[in-house]
Formats: C-alpha cells, sequence, structure tokens
C-alpha cells in the first residue's frame, strides 16, 4: 500500500539522517525519502508534524510465555504489547515449555507470530537439548527453521569441556551465541545482589563474583572457539569493563542491558517488593552508574527490555517464594526516553542503542531507516507524555513503572509499511 | 526514579502507633522504650496468682507458621532462607484492624526477640547510655542479630560490637553502626553484656565453618573468656543453646548467666505488642472514620 | 458551680472511715489506690489518719472495658501491691466515681491476686453517674455535673479540683 509520513523529524542511526523530511512507503518498504518519487499516489498520508519518525525499535529479549506458560502471556498479546513500545521486531527466549530446541517449536512461534501480525519475531534457539546444559541441541535445524541465534539462558552448562564443544559447533556454522553469564555455584540460592540493602533484608545473596568469573571465562571461551559471541543482561560495572576490555584487544563481541537495569538498584527492594524480584538482580548506584557509562560509550550497543510478564499468582507471595521478572516491553520507547531526559544520552545515540545497536548484534534485517529497508518505523512525539498502565496490552501486570508518567508517547508502530498500533 | 509506593511505614499507624510488630527498622526510641514500659507492667503481672489480664478477651490470634516446625534439615534451612519478608507481605495483604505480629522472618528480623534482649539489659543494667555490648557468633544468618543491632543504636547504647570469623559476617555489617571483631578476646574487653548467637550444625556444610570444635576454640564462650568481660557482665542467649559449641556449660549456668529469666522477659514483651499493636489498629480506625466525615 | 476544697474533704473522710470500720469489726485493713488520683488521694487519707500502713498502687489499664473503643492507655504502669490480698480486708481509694466502670475493673484485678475478706470503696467525689450498681462506702463529697462537664484532680500537693468543659 502507498503510504506517505510528511513532516516528521526522521532518524536514521546507522546513517546519521536526522532532519524534518518526508518519507514515501509502497509495498511494506521505504521507497523514498525527501522528495516524492514521481507519480506516486499515496492511498495514505500520516501527518507526523511535531513527531520524531525513528526505524521500528528492535528488542533482543522478549518473552512470549508461548508455548507453554498461558497464564503469562502469549504471542499475540505480548507481540501487541511490543508494538505498543515502539517494538517493530523482537527476538523471544528459548526458554518456553517444550523449550525451543526442535524446528517444530520454531514453526510454532513463526506461525503464531504471523497471523498476529503484531511484530517480526526472530527466535533464539536453546544452545543444549532442553536447556540442561548437558547435550548439543540441532542447531542447524533450528538455524533453518529460523532460530537467529543460539542460548542458554541463565543455566550453566555442568561441564566447561561441553560448553567449549557447543561454541566451537556454532563457530563452524557462523552461528552467534548469546551469553547470560552467571557462574551456578556462586549464585546458587540467591534472590537479590549480595550486598548491604541483602544483608538488611535477611536475603541470600548473589555476589557480583556469579557474574564477573563467569563472564572472564566465557570471553577466553569465545576467544579460544572464535564463535560470534553477545553478552546479553549485564548488571555488573565490573562486568562491563570486562566487555570492553576484550572489545579493546579485539575481540568483536557486542552485549546488551536491561532497560531497568539503567534506571533501578537494589535499593527498590526495601519493602520486600516483589516488582523489583529480578534475575539476574538489580545491583549497586555505581553499578548501575558504570552500565549507564558504558551505553553511552557504546561498550554496550543495545539495551533491551528483558520482558518477562507474569500472572498476579507470581508475585503474591513473600519476596523468595515469588517468580523473578518485570513486564516492561510496552514502554521500551517511553521508558528509555528518562535517558535522554536525565541527559545520558542524545536521541539519536539511545536510538541507535534500542534499533541499529542490536540489529546489528544479531545480524538482523532491522533496526534502518533508508531507501530500500523494510517499513518498519516508529512515530513518537516528543512533547507528550505516557502514563504508565492507563492501557496495559501485555498480560503481565507486574511493573513497577506502572503509574509513573513517562517522556514521550509512542503514536504509531508500522511493520512493513502496515500500522501494528495506533495510539 | 523512585518507587511510587515509598510511603509511611507499614507498621506505623498515622499517629506513629504500633499498628504491626514486624521489624524494629525505624521505630524511634519513644516508641521501643514505650515497648519496654509496658513489657515491665505485663511482668508484674507473672508474679500473680492469676497470671493473665483481661486485655484481649473476645479478640482472635492466629499463629501462622511458615518454617516447618520439625527439626528436618534441608526444609527447615531452605525455608529460613526463602522467608524474609514474609510478615511483610502478610500486613501488607491482610484486612483492616488485623495486627501482624513478626514471630522471626527468615534472616530478617525478630523484633520481639530484639525487645526481650532489650529489656533483659535494662532490667539488668538499668539503661543502654554508657554501656558496651558484644553480639558473637553467625551473624550473617542471624535475625536475632539484626534485631539486636537495630535496637541497641535506636536507645542509644555507644559501644555495639560484632564477634566473628568473616564467613558468619554480612557485607555491609557496618550500616548498623557496629564496631567488628574477629577476636574474642579483644572484642569482650570490658564489656557489659554478652549475647551468645546459636551455630546451626547445618553451617558446617558449605564451607562456612570447617568443625564446630574449631569455633569452639576459636569463639565459644568459656569462663576464661569471660574473665575478659566486666565482671558483672551479664551472659544472653536467644536459646535453644548448643552447650560445648557456642558456648560452655558451666557460663551457662553461671551466676552471670541471665538466660532463663530472658523466657519469662518474653512472655512479657509479646503480651505488650500484642497490646499495642491491637490499640493502634483501634486508632487508625478511628482516625480513618474521622478523616471520612 | 464552686468546687469542695479537697483538703477538707479529706478530714471528713478519715472521720467516717474510722467509724465505718469500728462499726465493721476491721482492725487491720490493707490501703490500695487507684492510679493515678486514687493514689493521691489514699497517701493524704493515710497522713491523716496518722497511718503508716503500705500502700498498694493498682494500675487498672489492662482491666478496663474500653480496649475495643480506645485502645490501649499509652503511659500504663505495673500494680504494686507489697502485701497479700488473700482473706485480707481491703480499702479501695480512687478520687472521682463516675461510670463505676474503672472500680469494677479494680476489683476485677483484685480478685485475680486473691480473694479478699472484704472491699471497703472510698471516693473523694460522687458524680451520682454511675452505670453500674457500684457506691462508695465513705464520700468526700457527692456533685451534679453538666453532661459535657468533668472534675480533674491535681497532686499529690497541693491536692486540686477543676472543673473542666469538653466543648472547649
Amino acid at each position: 500500500m502507498k503510504l506517505s509520513i510528511l513532516g516528521a523529524r526522521v532518524i536514521d542511526p546507522a546513517s546519521g539522517l536526522d532532519q524534518v523530511t518526508d518519507l514515501y512507503l509502497d509495498a511494506g518498504k521505504i521507497i523514498a525519502i525527501g522528495a516524492a518519487p514521481a507519480g506516486f499516489n499515496a492511498i495514505e498520508s500520516i501527518d507526523a508534524k511535531g513527531l520524531v519518525a525513528a526505524p521500528g525499535l528492535v528488542d533482543l529479549n522478549v518473552a512470549l510465555r508461548e508455548p507453554g506458560y498461558s497464564r503469562k502471556g502469549n504471542i499475540n498479546s505480548e507481540t501487541q504489547a511490543a508494538a505498543a513500545g515502539g517494538v517493530t521486531s523482537l527476538c523471544c527466549p528459548p526458554n518456553t515449555k517444550p523449550v525451543l530446541d526442535t524446528s517444530a517449536v520454531t514453526e510454532l512461534i513463526l506461525d503464531r507470530a504471523r497471523e498476529a501480525g503484531n511484530c517480526k519475531v526472530f527466535p533464539v534457539g536453546a544452545l543444549s537439548k532442553g536447556l540442561d546444559g548437558e547435550q548439543l541441541a540441532e542447531l542447524i535445524a533450528l538455524r533453518d527453521a529460523g532460530c537467529v541465534a543460539f542460548s542458554n539462558g541463565l543455566e550453566s552448562f555442568r561441564s566447561t569441556r561441553t560448553l567449549c564443544r557447543a561454541l566451537e559447533y556454532a563457530a563452524t556454522f557462523d552461528l552467534t551465541v548469546i551469553f547470560h553469564s552467571q557462574d551456578r555455584d556462586l549464585a546458587e540460592g540467591g534472590l537479590a545482589h549480595e550486598g548491604a540493602v541483602a544483608s538488611f533484608l535477611g536475603l541470600p545473596g548473589i555476589p557480583e563474583t556469579a557474574e564477573t568469573v563467569a563472564l572472564a571465562r566465557d570471553l577466553l571461551l569465545v576467544e579460544q572457539s572464535g564463535v560470534r559471541a553477545h553478552f546479553s543482561q549485564l548488571t555488573s560495572a565490573r562486568g562491563v569493563a570486562l566487555i570492553a576490555q576484550a572489545q579493546a584487544r579485539g575481540l568483536p563481541v557486542t552485549a546488551d542491558v536491561a532497560l531497568y537495569q539503567l534506571i533501578l538498584t537494589d535499593e527498590a527492594l526495601i519493602d520486600f517488593s516483589s516488582l523489583y524480584h529480578v534475575q539476574p538482580p538489580l545491583r549497586t548506584k555505581a553499578d548501575r552508574d558504570g552500565l549507564r557509562a558504558a551505553v553511552k560509550s557504546g561498550v554496550v550497543s543495545a539495551i533491551s527490555s528483558h520482558h518477562q510478564p507474569h500472572e498476579r499468582d507470581a508475585k503474591l507471595a513473600p519476596f523468595g517464594a515469588t517468580e523473578p521478572g518485570i513486564s516492561s516491553v510496552e514502554l521500551l520507547l517511553p521508558l528509555a526516553m528518562t535517558l535522554v531526559e536525565d541527559g545520558l544520552l542524545d536521541l539519536p545515540t539511545l536510538l541507535a542503542r534500542l534499533s541499529a545497536g542490536p540489529a546489528d548484534a544479531l545480524r538482523l534485517p532491522a533496526g534502518k531507516l533508508e531507501v530500500g529497508s523494510p517499513a518498519d518505523l516508529v512515530l513518537f512525539d516528543l512533547g507528550s507524555s505516557t502514563v504508565a498502565g492507563e492501557h496495559w496490552l501485555s498480560k503481565g501486570e507486574n511493573c513497577p513503572f506502572i503509574g509513573h508518567s513517562l517522556p514521550a508517547t509512542v503514536r504509531y508502530t508500522l511493520m512493513d509499511g502496515r500500522i501494528s498500533y495506533q495510539a | 526514579m523512585t518507587p511510587l509506593d515509598a510511603k509511611r511505614p507499614l507498621q506505623l499507624n498515622a499517629q506513629g502507633q504500633l499498628q504491626h510488630f514486624l521489624s524494629l527498622d525505624g521505630l524511634p526510641r519513644e516508641l521501643l522504650t514505650e515497648i519496654l514500659d509496658t513489657a515491665d507492667s505485663f511482668l508484674e503481672v507473672g508474679g500473680r496468682a492469676v497470671k493473665k489480664v483481661p486485655l484481649l478477651r473476645g479478640k482472635t490470634i492466629c499463629n501462622v507458621f511458615f518454617e516447618n516446625s520439625t527439626r528436618t534439615r534441608t526444609t527447615f534451612e531452605l525455608a529460613a532462607q526463602r522467608l524474609s519478608g514474609a510478615a511483610h507481605f502478610i500486613a501488607e495483604h491482610v484486612c483492616p484492624q488485623v495486627a501482624v505480629i513478626n514471630g522471626g522472618d527468615g534472616r530478617h528480623a525478630h523484633p520481639t526477640q530484639g525487645m526481650l534482649d532489650m529489656l533483659t539489659i535494662r532490667r539488668h543494667k538499668g539503661g543502654f547510655e554508657n554501656l558496651s555490648v558484644a553480639i558473637v557468633g553467625d551473624i550473617l544468618h542471624s535475625r536475632v542479630a539484626r534485631s539486636n543491632m537495630l535496637a541497641l543504636k535506636a536507645l542509644g547504647c555507644p559501644d555495639i560490637r560484632v564477634i566473628a570469623p568473616k564467613t558468619l559476617l554480612p557485607i555491609g555489617i557496618e550500616q548498623y553502626g557496629v564496631k567488628v571483631y574477629t577476636d574474642m578476646a579483644e572484642g569482650l574487653k570490658d564489656v557489659d553484656v554478652v549475647i551468645m548467637l546459636r551455630l546451626q550444625r547445618e553451617r558446617m556444610a558449605g564451607g562456612l565453618l570447617p568443625s564446630e570444635g574449631e569455633f569452639y576454640r576459636l569463639f565459644g564462650l568459656t569462663t576464661a573468656r569471660l574473665a575478659g568481660a566486666k565482671p558483672d557482665a551479664i551472659v544472653m542467649h536467644p536459646g535453644p543453646i548448643n552447650r560445648g559449641v557456642e558456648i560452655e556449660s558451666a557460663v551457662a549456668d553461671g551466676p552471670q548467666s541471665v538466660i532463663l529469666n530472658q523466657v519469662t522477659y518474653g512472655i512479657a514483651v509479646r503480651m505488650a505488642v500484642l497490646s499495642m499493636a491491637m490499640s493502634g489498629q483501634t486508632a487508625q480506625r478511628q482516625f480513618e472514620q474521622e478523616q471520612a466525615q | 458551680m464552686s468546687l469542695p476544697n479537697p483538703a477538707e474533704l479529706i478530714s471528713q473522710m478519715a472521720l467516717r472511715l474510722k467509724a465505718h470500720l469500728e462499726h465493721r469489726g476491721i482492725s487491720e485493713p490493707r490501703f490500695i489506690g487507684i492510679r493515678t488520683g486514687g493514689v493521691w488521694v489514699a497517701q493524704a487519707l493515710l497522713e491523716e489518719l496518722g497511718s503508716d500502713s503500705p500502700l498498694g498502687t493498682l494500675d487498672v489499664s489492662f482491666y478496663r472495658d474500653d480496649f475495643s473503643q480506645n485502645g490501649l492507655h499509652p503511659q500504663v504502669q505495673p500494680s504494686a501491691l507489697p502485701f497479700e490480698v488473700e482473706g485480707q480486708h481491703l480499702i479501695l481509694i480512687d478520687d472521682v466515681l463516675m461510670s463505676g466502670r474503672t472500680i469494677r475493673a479494680a476489683m476485677n484485678e483484685l480478685f485475680d491476686y486473691g480473694r479478699p475478706a472484704s472491699i471497703t470503696l472510698v471516693c473523694l467525689l460522687d458524680l451520682d453517674a454511675g452505670e453500674l450498681p457500684i457506691s462508695p462506702d465513705v464520700v468526700g463529697a457527692t456533685l451534679s455535673l453538666q453532661a459535657r462537664q468533668r472534675v480533674k484532680l491535681s497532686g499529690p500537693t497541693p491536692l486540686e479540683l477543676e472543673l473542666q468543659d469538653l466543648a472547649l
């Protein structure tokens, strides 16, 4: 369908474009920026004066909860929520039920996502069968079915040697492995960052070394195997420092952090509120500052929501008996805009971390706003604010930001030139 | 971004009176003193022929246990680990006019034990202003230690010491305003009060300590060690005691031990706290009714 | 209205009490004052009688019947009875008798100490506003107040009565 978007401030971080201009879409692609192509008759036109147009956001970690966890969410509800947050491409993690370790589950997810039509879904397959850390999953079958990368979630491999072999196998076929580095023994039984707050509350702690020890090991294994590696959900300043060192000596690794880790610290736990129970845990102010600096410098090139919706019961218990996770994909753009409001990032850099950065990390066909690219866009209003939770699409209401007023409002999200969300 | 739900502490009503008793954190000195004074009155009741008062007649009291009361090693340990915040959770979700008293949640707090320890100290030492108090043992896993440190600080004790090996000290112990010692002789020098904590047998697993024997050698309260404290120092223990592990029998049964008295004080403290919390609930209801008008 | 002078009332009460005790054949009674005003009155009475008998003090906070409405009194103190109750003749002293509920609470409390042989009730003022069948054996003066008025005793020395208007 021929669609024109007129008068927006168009920002494409990948090319450096930042200018008030017009966009012309046809057959799901961007066909012109600036001047209309000859003979172009738009069937529809969006008056985008005063709005920003950016590449649709790319979220590398959104749990859709289907198959297997229908009380927490499903592909339709969670992709709708994602579209409301400005997301046009997302990756879903392999911890479904059954685990995403067969082509059948991959196809199921892709079919459902296509039916729902809210967002492009790029599944991340399990690195080991059943995510048990013992046997390699059939990575090629998964790749051919549509998986774009492989991860073992927070589950450690039983044997470092098995992990090493898995990485070598993946490297053979140029597959990307996503690491959630955490040492199982150091993290065991822990509910919160091992620090003054957890001590005060009497909560068993997960020391920073649980992340850094595993990270150091994983980086060395990446170097040895040559596998393409992306490090996800970092939580500590020392952790991002290790990534920076590795990048400095030429290792082409990328990294992302959860948006809420850039905003919250373990001090939020002080009333035992289960809304702040997440894994890996919220750490100290110093860690948060370290993560923010790394996002600013580009050592961390991607920000994701780490969306984990839960049913009410999962959070309605004393802290230690609740399930970890925050549901927040539908606030991704407005919540991320607080980083611009704080003065940490300028708008183009923020948009880079939310679009081109994540897309490049996993080599996804997304995150660019240029002639010929898919018409995946988000149009948002900087002059308006969003009261989080007024209209809530995700099945999971476990979001501590509900009720807060956030800067910017998403007005339109377009996927392949079609409106997937409209405010 | 501050959580939107940060407000008046859950356990205090609009007038700052107790309406639940969850933890000693954030309770002002005056309130703690009121608890001790009220407990004194209940102590006197314990000396009568009829050791009850009709104050709570007609009220329903419900005992809720989250931890296995059998001494099954693994389940008790797991339960204790996971249930910090249990009382807080109940207090948040309970209907109005129900007062929640925390009988001990995980490693977090044991406010009634804290107050009965304070009552013991006050009755035997008069006050807190010039006192030196040492808490010895497994601080890391102890909700009693946490409550005691908070209470002593709020009541104005100028010299609060903890004595333990590093493996049994929580990170950030400094936030309680205490002095840390890893040597018994130094830590006990001239103290007025020694509070011994129970060492669970399970601590040997997981590498926290090599053996009970080694712990006793370094941190056990023997007659010889106690001699380093003031001659009229009192010895306390929340119980049940592990003879020969954290404390020598001769000390536990000796003239400086007030361990048996602690139990009696405990009853008075619990009666005081129950009455005050119910009272606070009543006052809050009246306040809310007045506001509605 | 003018309030009576407590000191004068005390001397009259002392005489009446002596007569009452003789009439009943009570020789060695135990004196108990209800906190706080009753204790002051009891002390003044004992001094008037020239007696060095030990004085028991009773705090009735745990026995009041209005806990559900008003909660616990913030300054509850321990009761202190330096003598046995069992089989003894008690003289229970309070400052102002109104509904009678304080006296009921005091008697319930005394019975939790033991079974007395008798209780003689002495009050400085009777406001004739009883809600229970309780009346004093010895009284200083009877007053009638209006609905909004209350009387307050201050002490211990000098003992003074003050009229209060609740509406103000």
